[in-house]
């Protein structure tokens, strides 16, 4: 039987260090940057990217 | 000697054609052909040569003849493993999964159609083995229409008014009007949504359909039949772009958004419409005291 993972934060990416912690965080110095992290994480995770709206997107696997 | 041969001829004859008008090769295309079909053509010759062996075994006092049909029962449990574990296995290569719930419904059909076929060729060779071959033809073609009305489930149209939809960004959350759907955070991926989404509402008829449509393995079936048949914009790394469904609960409205490679809704309302309802989602609290009391 196989056994997934699912519903997992894989990593965050934010523009604001101090409101991330306990995932990989990826910090970008600007918010083209960090759209740019996230859409490459995004893809290479096979995650979905959510905005939580404060300066931090984070990466789930559904 | 001969009547009971020619019986039992009528019966395997009668029950594998009903197993054959059973295999519904429609967009799905499932079974595969021709491997799957030849696999289930026949197992649906061993089931109608069970069937069609029964009626004559009897007359001749030859009972334990009769116990095979027994065998029968353990023969296509097998089956419906089969079935399941197969589209288990193929789940993986889906862009859009048909979900559990579908795979069990599927897996249980096929196990419930060769018994099917047994009843079939039954009544074919009991009535052909004592009112002769016309008559048990006639008796095989009254038992396979009757078979195909019982059997046939019902399908989301039946149950819910489909109609197009407008959805809505607030912030990176999109809305088919009142139904939060999810949270796209990707500028770029919001703006694919715009040019290229199409959104519908399902609104069900009552209470019943209401709690059918709650059930996620029948709003995955939805999601994975409309995917089929109008194409999903996505690959495998862009897992934004899965069509999804989600309710209201407090109105049991059903909102889907979906990026269709084909864009024409009224096609994509047809597709829903069509998707069969599961008979494990399928639920009727109407048919209750409480139930009743409750939708008042």
């Amino acid at each position: 039987m196989e056994i997934s993972v699912t519903k997992l934060i894989l990593a965050a990416v934010t523009t604001c260090k101090e409101t991330v912690s306990g995932v990989p965080v990826f910090y970008a110095r600007n918010q083209d940057e960090q759209e740019w992290i996230t859409k490459t994480l995004s893809r290479v995770l096979e995650a979905v990217a959510h905005d939580l709206g404060n300066g931090t997107y984070i990466l789930v696997r559904h | 000697m001969g009547q009971e041969l020619s019986a039992i001829a009528c019966g395997v004859a009668a029950g594998t054609l009903a197993r054959y008008l059973m295999l519904r090769r429609d967009f799905r295309q499932y079974p595969s052909y021709p491997h799957a079909v030849a696999t289930h053509l026949a197992l649906g010759f061993v089931a109608a040569t069970m069937g069609a062996v029964a009626v004559p075994a009897i007359v001749a006092k030859e009972y334990t003849a009769v116990t095979f049909l027994a065998l029968a029962a353990t023969q296509f449990r097998e089956v419906r493993r089969m079935e399941r574990e197969m589209l288990q296995a193929l789940e993986h290569s889906e862009l859009v999964a048909r979900g559990k719930d579908f795979i069990e419904g599927i897996a249980r059909t096929f196990e419930a159609r060769n018994y099917l076929a047994i009843m079939i060729s039954l009544v074919t060779s009991g009535t052909a083995f004592f009112f002769g071959i016309a008559a048990g033809l006639g008796a095989g073609a009254v038992a396979l229409a009757l078979c195909k009305a019982l059997m046939r489930g019902k399908l989301v149209k039946d149950i819910a008014l489909v109609r197009p939809a407008e959805f809505n960004f607030r912030g990176p959350n999109v809305f088919v009007e009142d139904i939060q759907i999810m949270n796209l955070g990707l500028p770029e991926v919001r703006e694919v949504y715009t040019k290229r989404a199409r959104a519908l509402i399902l609104e069900p008829h009552n209470d019943a359909a209401r709690e059918i449509l709650a059930n996620v393995g029948q709003r995955q079936a939805i999601a994975h039949d409309a995917a089929a048949l109008l194409g999903v914009y996505r690959e495998v790394d862009t897992a934004e772009f899965t069509p999804l469904l989600r309710r209201n609960p407090d109105t049991g409205r059903v909102g889907m958004l979906i990026v269709p490679i084909e864009p024409d809704v009224k096609c994509l309302v047809t597709a829903v419409e069509n998707v069969p309802v599961l008979e494990s989602a399928a639920v009727n609290p109407l048919a209750s005291r409480a139930g009743r009391c409750a939708a008042d």
